[in-house]
């Protein structure tokens, strides 16, 4: 049971990210918080994916031309993931800019963030 | 089977008359009234002109577009279609006549769209007849129910509305129903195009076959207006009496007519019907309508109402001599479908004339009246005396077949529905003709009651003097009789 | 030249995007004629790679940066998505031109070329979807699309930003859901390329990282395509959206979700994985039955216009969904087909509800008295467009309608053609209440509201908002009479082999 959990110990990680992230954005009433719930949501994904990509032992992957062509896969951490999570990185950075610019218009108009007190103005 | 554009023309040329119609707007009505005009001239003569080709056992065809595996939108012209597209083809033109006078004298509003929506059920009703197949039929029948819809809503009262909600209710449902019998038969049977006798025949389980027939009855029963679910009909006998009179009386409920009696002679067929022993069941839900409909007639002093309720009396008649199947019932209650139609729709253009001579609606209000409308009451007489039975109208002659057929089918229960039907329709026609012409009504002259005038009055005195033909010669002008005896010997195998 | 079509589709309108935006920071009315030559270029080449399908009848493969699969990330134009690609192309130029008298009225006119920058991204992003046969790539193009649909709501009226905040919470929380579940399937095959994939899944299928994977999979898909109950960001988020961006989004955005459902449903994954091993159609499908109604019920209860053509949308996927779990050839055809119809019939909904807030002033069902009157040609689009949801043929609705319930029938899923019935059944209901408000109940009081405020007069709608809704509607009847060719040539080669 404990090597279970040790052994996978990144999975747990990411899912206890994932769920506080879930919970920020879920449960808190300001939106600002939720933002940031979201923001920890989508890097936790990222964390997953890059974790699954590591290797015990495994270095840098760089290849050295020298060495061509006996590379062991082995010897590298794997490289796509870390590659996919670059641009899904962009991408939450793109989606946080619209965040925060919607949370300044959304700020300007009632003066307010907090999302209980916008649905009352809105009932108005 | 011929290729033939003529199919075509009978069906488009309302369309192209109603975009006309719609074009001319109210800027200059005769231009317009001339569109409905042509348009329904051209339509008779394309249906008529096809009558020779049918007459010597040929079938027309043309394909308007292909759907899928072994799937068209087709219009294919059989005996059968034929006798409902005269009917409502020649009906048109009369009636387009009437409503010019009708509309005009009243001065009612939306004229235009009056107009409009009536060709375009027109082109339904055409498609309707001519259809090919299942799917073209229900293409044809939602666009007459979706066309006659502003028609029935037409006075924009309250009740107006209401009554038209009821329609489009009652009638989309029924389409529903429709839709699912369809997909179902195409399911069992890959096919969807008519064929004499049928085509389902050990294409399934005993009890599936049972469930997609009762789902058409159920559906095209709506439209045709079968009790229960005939609710919609009286309600909507508040729009304009043209509307009535060739919609309700003619072409809508004699379209949901044709659709079961294409599904029991084309679909299923006699001999289907007979092994499921469905034709009974039908029959005796039928008759149930035969007769509860004569007597809830019996109670209305609405002068329409009554007309209305004497309507679903006689479609229930055809659907119950056609559920009889037998060569004479069959034939009967092909005859009945049209001659009834020029019976009826005389009897409803004498409602309307009496309410643009006199704004009359209820009968109790009219003694008296047949002697200051002496032409519309006559035509009155020879109509109901047709719908009766009474010989020299020809109504005498398709109940004499349902009778002759209601014998041959070994049932003698269904021979004495149509006899108490017709005893029924006695009860309540003979007092309005009575009180019409040998009572005086007590009270205020008021206004100088006259005829109404000539275009409401010609049509409906050459309807009833059709329907006196049409008992001495059947088969006069349109042919209905050889093209019912067509029909029937396709049927039975000839006979 | 052809040959690049499939990758300048997700190109050229990427690099129009930005070079809108710059230009428009110098001329401000190059903006519209620019985004229009991009859209028309984009239908080109929609257009050019389906032909080629079509025509060879294999699809097209274009190998981003000359890299083989499944290391590089592939695009694909096949008869599924080539149709969806031709028809995306079409409904977006008419948009566009839709947007040009829209935009003037709507948006503040130092706004307008980052409006219409983001347009074209949002467009880049939709072709992307359809055309990317990579599901990381699908990930970043739905990215792309739905956070220029973020930004392009929030430029709405009053609580729009609001409602676009949340609905990007509620999308992002769907996108995550794909992303995770594309990663659940890279750890255990290794490879992003869809035809990949359906290769090396195949022994895999009873893995249990599989199954999950592939739920969240659908979630995210579901999210993305506002299948119910996740549906629930789209009333609110298209309600407040500008009139120029509703009828970009609600035509499109949830039908190229749906169409992502299906390419994993059916091309990724094989068919008898989400039929027979897991449970996943059935589920699928009851939850459109509760879908259909649910959302034809709070249609009916909506008193503005807008609002209530959104529920039909949900409506609409609800139909898609019923097609889909289905699970036979039939119903697949019907699903593809109704993508392709509903494009159509939303756009032509939603480009009259746009003109009727915009001239006759109000959004309000029972304010719609007398508008066949001042707008003939407005009503007569909603009615086709309202029969063709009802399902009356000869328009598409209809068509679509037939091969769903055909479907169901093969299926034997008696709950689901009655759903289908019903649905139909409500929805004619809902237009009829508003066929019957615009033509009937006119004359004294002829909207009466358009007299309320002082100085307002009915102003006509311009030829560039008419004429792209006149042309949405004959699309509906057109897709209608040739459905039978359209099936038989494109779609049926669509459904996989052995269904």
């Amino acid at each position: 049971m404990t090597d279970f959990i040790v052994s996978k110990y990144n999975y747990w990680i990411y899912v206890l990210l994932i769920m506080i992230g879930f919970y920020g954005m879920m449960a808190k009433n300001n939106l600002m918080k939720k933002l940031i719930g979201m923001n920890i949501f989508q890097w936790s994904i990222i964390l997953f994916y890059i974790s699954i990509g590591s290797k015990k032992g495994g270095s840098v992957p760089v290849v050295d031309p020298s060495l061509h062509p006996a590379i062991r896969a082995l010897d590298y951490v794997n490289p796509l993931p870390h590659v996919l999570m670059l641009t899904a990185i962009v991408v939450g950075v793109a989606t946080t800019g619209i965040a925060l610019t919607l949370l300044i218009l959304i700020y300007r108009k009632y003066g307010t963030l907090e999302e209980d007190e916008i649905l009352e103005a809105l009932k108005k | 089977m011929t290729d033939s554009v003529q199919p075509l023309i009978a069906v488009l040329a309302p369309m192209i008359g109603a975009a006309l119609i719609l074009m001319t707007g109210n800027k200059r009505p005769n231009l317009r009234e001339f569109w409905t005009l042509l348009a329904s001239v051209v339509q008779f003569m394309a249906v008529y002109g096809m009558i020779p080709q049918i007459t010597q056992g040929q079938t027309l065809r043309f394909t308007l577009v292909p759907i899928g595996k072994a799937l068209a939108l087709e219009l294919r012209v059989d005996a059968f279609g034929m006798i409902f597209a005269l009917l409502a083809s020649f009906l048109w033109i009369l009636v387009s006549v009437y409503s010019i006078g009708y509309m005009r004298n009243l001065k009612e509003h939306a004229q235009t769209r009056f107009y409009f929506c009536f060709a375009m059920a027109l082109s339904g009703a055409a498609g309707v007849a001519l259809s090919g197949n299942l799917l073209t039929l229900y293409m044809f029948y939602e666009i007459l129910t979706i066309s006659t819809f502003p028609l029935v809503a037409h006075k924009e009262t309250p009740e107006a509305l209401r009554a038209g909600r009821k329609y489009l209710v009652y009638l989309l449902t029924g389409a529903g129903f429709v839709l699912f019998s369809i997909a179902g038969t195409y399911y069992l049977t890959g096919s969807l195009d008519f064929v004499a006798g049928g085509f389902v025949s050990g294409r399934g389980s005993g009890e599936i076959l049972r469930i997609v027939f009762a789902a058409f009855i159920i559906g095209f029963g709506t439209k045709a207006a079968i009790m229960p679910l005939h609710e919609w009909l009286p309600s909507a006998m508040v729009a304009p009496t043209p509307v009535s009179a060739l919609l309700h009386a003619v072409a809508v409920v004699k379209a949901g007519v044709f659709c079961c009696l294409r599904v029991i002679f084309y679909v299923y067929g006699p001999k289907t019907l007979n092994d499921l022993n469905l034709w009974i069941i039908l029959a005796t839900v039928v008759s149930f309508t035969v007769i509860v409909a004569n007597l809830y007639a019996l109670t209305q002093d609405n002068l329409k109402r009554r007309l209305a309720f004497s309507t679903v009396n006689n479609l229930a008649v055809i659907i119950l001599g056609a559920s009889l199947i037998t060569f004479d019932s069959v034939r009967g209650a092909l005859l009945h479908l049209p001659f009834h139609g020029f019976m009826k729709i005389t009897l409803f253009m004498c409602a309307g004339s009496i309410y643009v001579a006199t704004k009359k609606e209820l009968i109790s209000e009219m003694d008296g009246i047949g002697r200051k409308m002496p032409l519309t009451m006559a035509a009155f007489t020879v109509a109901a005396a047709g719908l009766v039975g009474i010989p020299p109208v020809c109504g005498f002659l398709s109940k004499w077949f349902l009778s002759l057929g209601a014998l041959q089918s070994g049932e003698i229960l269904f021979l004495f529905v149509f006899l108490v039907s017709a005893l029924l329709d006695a009860a309540y026609f003979f007092p309005i003709i009575f009180n019409a012409f040998f009572k005086t009504r007590e009270g205020n002259p008021g206004r100088p009651v006259r005829e109404a005038p000539f275009l409401v009055s010609a049509p409906l005195a050459v309807t009833a003097f059709l329907s006196v033909l049409f008992f001495a010669f059947p088969d006069a002008m349109l042919r209905f009789y050889t093209m019912g005896d067509l029909v029937a010997r396709s049927l039975f195998g000839g006979r | 030249m052809m040959l690049h079509f499939p990758a300048l589709l997700v190109v050229v309108p990427l690099i129009m995007s930005f070079l809108i935006f710059a230009c428009g920071l110098f001329e401000r009315r190059i903006c519209f004629p620019l985004t229009l030559v991009t859209l028309a270029a984009c239908l080109l080449f929609a257009g050019g790679s389906f032909w080629t399908v079509l025509s060879t009848g294999q699809p097209v493969h274009y190998h981003l940066g000359a890299w083989a699969p499944p290391w590089g990330i592939e695009y694909v134009v096949d008869n599924l998505n080539g149709l969806v690609l031709v028809a995306l192309a079409i409904v977006a130029l008419l948009a566009a031109i839709y947007a040009k008298t829209m935009v003037e009225r709507e948006i503040p006119v130092a706004k307008h070329a980052p409006f219409y920058a983001l347009y074209v991204l949002q467009a880049t992003g939709l072709f992307g979807m359809t055309v990317t046969g990579d599901m990381f790539n699908l990930y970043v193009l739905l990215e792309i699309a739905s956070f220029s649909a973020y930004a392009l709501i929030g430029m709405g009226e009053g609580a729009a930003p609001f409602a676009a905040f949340r609905y990007m919470i509620f999308g992002t929380l769907g996108a995550c859901a794909y992303l995770l579940g594309v990663g659940y399937l890279y750890i255990i095959t290794g490879s992003l390329n869809m035809a990949d994939l359906q290769q090396i899944l195949t022994p895999l299928y009873q893995s249990q990282v599989l199954s999950v994977g592939f739920a969240f999979l659908l979630v995210g898909t579901g999210v993305k395509m506002a299948y119910f109950p996740v549906h629930t960001w789209l009333p609110d988020s298209y309600t407040l959206a500008p009139s120029s961006v509703s009828v970009l989004l609600a035509p499109l955005f949830t039908k190229v979700g749906a169409y992502v459902l299906i390419r994993i449903l059916f091309t990724v994954f094989d068919p008898s994985f989400s039929t027979t091993l897991l449970p996943a159609t059935q589920v699928l499908g009851w939850i459109a039955v509760a879908g259909i109604l649910f959302s034809s019920i709070m249609a009916l209860a909506q008193s503005d216009l807008k609002r209530m053509l959104c529920y039909l949308i949900v409506t609409e996927i609800g139909y898609i969904g019923i097609g889909v779990a289905s699970g036979n050839r039939l119903g697949l055809i019907g699903s593809i087909f109704h993508i392709l119809n509903d494009m159509f019939m939303m756009a032509g909904l939603f480009m009259a509800a746009g003109v009727i807030q915009a001239h006759f002033r109000t959004r309000k069902t029972h304010e719609l008295t007398g508008l066949h009157r001042k707008m003939p040609v407005t009503s007569a689009v909603l009615v086709i467009a309202g029969l063709s949801v009802i399902g009356v043929p000869p328009a598409c609705g209809f068509f679509s309608k037939w091969y769903l319930l055909l479907g169901t029938i093969q299926a034997g899923q008696w709950f689901f053609m009655g759903a289908l019935l019903l649905g139909s059944l409500l929805n004619a209901i809902l237009f009829f209440r508003i066929f019957e408000r615009s033509y009937f109940e006119a004359r004294p009081d002829d909207a009466p509201h358009l007299g309320k405020e002082p100085g307002t007069t009915f102003e006509r709608a311009a030829m560039s908002e008419l004429v792209p809704m006149v042309l949405t509607a004959a699309f509906i009847i057109l897709l209608g009479l040739f459905s039978g060719y359209i099936v038989e040539y494109s779609i049926a080669y669509a459904v996989p082999k052995g269904m």
